[in-house]
């Protein structure tokens, strides 16, 4: 894209990209400042943490010396940020091992969960979201009104539970936990994920489907569609021609909120099915108080909200046309 | 709002909201009075088999140590809403104070305000809460702030744009031009209008409690034993799964039927105000 000159019909949406950008970008680094602080108010640190209850105040003073903890927070701060920034956050204080290394074996069993997911969720939230949109008021739209409003409000675990108990345990279709074995052939593939998948849809079919819906109807009290209707347009192509082309911003802005939905239903998912993923990794850097393994899952996932916001509202920018005049 | 006109608009709200207002005003009713009606103290070995189905005389069966699920469930009910619902307390008065000086107060204020609560709301509420929950650890006040706090900035966001859609108000500015102080304007002019609007979002708020605090106690991360709400008894007894054993399921399900009731009577009771 030749952006650059400034007779472009870009430069306008451009500035505002780029604004959006370093916002983000500001607000990471703050964000990367509250985890910081939160997770070092600990009552006792890292090092009365790894010597346990019997180490004597010398020893404990030692580790401190040896671990940096004595050094002041924000040299630390900085020191810690540099890491994370450069891909080493340190060592994890309980597995004795790197940091990255944990997580880069981790991060692709979350990343395939979610994406599986979204593949699975997006194309029925989208007909939920239409479907009840366009028979709004109707006894169709107030049947999906219903049943998406129970689903956003059922937790995980019941819908897990539940999933367990009629493909597990009464048709014996599916594991109740999800192991990938090594290359797996399509149907193992698809064997093991069926059920983590379909749990964590439901919640995210939910709340798409509903936003979907409210942005469409939003778009259906407009002028324009009036106009449309009037002229004759058929409601197939109002809505896809018409409509749809005008909701992107608020779609895409739905479609970021539902995904980050997404990592906090995947904390119990992971869980239920024992799961090997970041979200799991993260409860038991929680349990073992493993800081700074515990940091760097907290960042990555805050990094991957704050760029899915940011990858909706360049969308949202670029699909606005009025912003395009230059 | 006395007993009649609230009865009008009970009669009013559609089927759903019916049924939502009676899932409530049980859960309410059973966290009141659940442990004095349970059959057997929460902690008694009453049944000698595990995961027993139900019975004439365990109406829920047995858990993983032969306890009785009712009256676990009884007393574990009193823990999750009456938790949930100091916690939304403490979330909606400090988010909506927050807000209210926000909007009343010096611009420098709202601008601080607006970008710390901005900050917190791009960190995940599950992952936030778990990052509080590793700091400070998980006794009961703890637990109950740290939920409260993260749904502060939620909060915060709602009942800013409410109070500084009402500030811009001519009542307000005639307020102001009589001499009122700030105190008066947050409290007297602003806060009594937005009370209602406020429902929707403290209503939708408990739910997020509710579902975070079960989904702490689930991860054994919430209340610690021998405490136990409705999520640590799915945890419990999650070795009874393969057997679809009840001890497991009603939990889970007394749970969602107070998170879907909630949900229900508020969609019911905003969708009645728009029509």
């Amino acid at each position: 894209m030749s952006a650059a000159s400034p007779a472009s019909p870009w430069r306008g949406p451009l500035t505002l990209i780029a604004k959006r950008v370093g916002m983000a970008f500001v607000t990471l680094v703050l964000v990367s400042a509250v985890i910081f602080t939160i997770s070092g108010l600990l009552p006792g640190d890292a090092a009365q943490e790894v010597l346990g209850q019997g180490a004597t105040p010398e020893q404990i003073a030692a580790l401190r010396h040896e671990m940096g903890l004595d050094r002041p927070a924000l040299l630390r701060y900085l020191e810690w940020l540099k890491g994370i920034a450069s891909g080493d956050p340190g060592d994890s204080l309980v597995a004795n091992m790197p940091v990255a290394d944990i997580i880069s074996e981790r991060l692709p069993n979350t990343l395939v969960l979610a994406g599986l997911t979204t593949l699975f969720a997006v194309p029925i939230a989208f007909l939920i979201g239409i479907w009840s949109a366009v028979t709004r008021g109707r006894s169709a739209d107030r049947a999906l009104n219903l049943m998406t409003l129970a689903m956003v409000a059922l937790p995980e675990f019941l819908v897990a539970t539940i999933a367990v108990l009629v493909f597990s345990v009464k048709l014996l279709w599916l594991p109740s936990i999800t192991i990938v074995p090594q290359d797996p052939t399509l149907g193992e593939f698809l064997r093991a994920y069926a059920m983590p998948v379909l749990v964590l849809g439901v919640g995210v079919i939910a709340q798409l489907g509903r936003m979907i819906r409210a942005a469409i109807i939003a778009e259906l009290d407009r002028p324009y569609v009036e106009m449309a209707r009037l002229k004759g347009v058929s409601p197939r192509r109002l809505i896809f021609r018409h409509v749809l082309p005008n909701a992107v911003g608020p779609i895409v802005n739905a479609m970021a909120l539902s995904l980050s939905y997404l990592f906090g239903g995947a904390i119990i998912v992971e869980t239920i099915f024992s799961y090997p993923g970041l979200a799991s990794l993260m409860v038991n850097a929680v349990t073992s108080r493993d800081m700074p393994l515990l940091q760097a899952c907290a960042m990555l996932f805050c990094a991957t909200y704050l760029l899915l916001v940011l990858i909706a509202d360049t969308v949202a920018i670029l699909a606005n046309p009025r912003l395009r005049q230059g | 709002m006395n007993v009649t006109s609230i009865l009008r608009a009970v009669r009013r709200l559609p089927i759903s909201g019916k049924v939502g207002l009676v899932l409530v005003l049980f859960w309410i009713a059973i966290a009141a009075i659940g442990p004095f009606i349970a059959p057997y103290p929460p902690g008694s070995f009453a049944n000698e088999e595990v995961f027993a189905g139900s019975s004439g005389q365990f109406w829920l069966g047995s858990d993983f140590l032969g306890r009785d699920v009712l009256s676990r469930l009884l007393s574990g009910a009193r823990f999750t809403v009456g938790l949930s619902a100091v916690a939304v307390t403490i979330a909606v008065c400090i988010g909506t104070g927050f807000a209210l000086m926000a909007a009343v107060g010096p611009r420098w204020v709202d601008e601080l305000l607006s970008r710390a609560m901005d900050t917190l709301i791009s960190i995940p509420s599950k992952i936030f809460a778990l990052v509080l929950v590793a700091a400070f650890g998980s006794s009961l006040v703890l637990l109950t702030l740290i939920i409260a706090i993260t749904y502060v900035p939620g909060n915060f966001r709602i009942a800013r744009s409410l109070a500084v859609g009402l500030v811009r108000l001519d009542y307000v500015e005639v307020a102001r031009a009589r001499g009122e102080g700030r105190l008066h304007l947050a409290l007297v002019e602003v806060l009594p209008n937005m009370i209602k609007p406020l429902f929707a979002d403290i209503g939708l708020r408990f739910v997020f409690i509710v579902l975070l605090l079960s989904g702490l106690s689930f991860l054994g991360l919430g209340l610690q034993p021998p405490d136990a709400d409705l999520g640590s008894l799915v945890r419990e007894n999650t070795s009874g799964l393969a057997e679809g054993a009840l001890a497991i399921i009603a939990p889970a399900v007394a749970i969602a039927s107070l998170t879907v009731g909630v949900n229900l009577l508020i969609d019911a009771a905003t969708q009645g105000k728009a029509r």
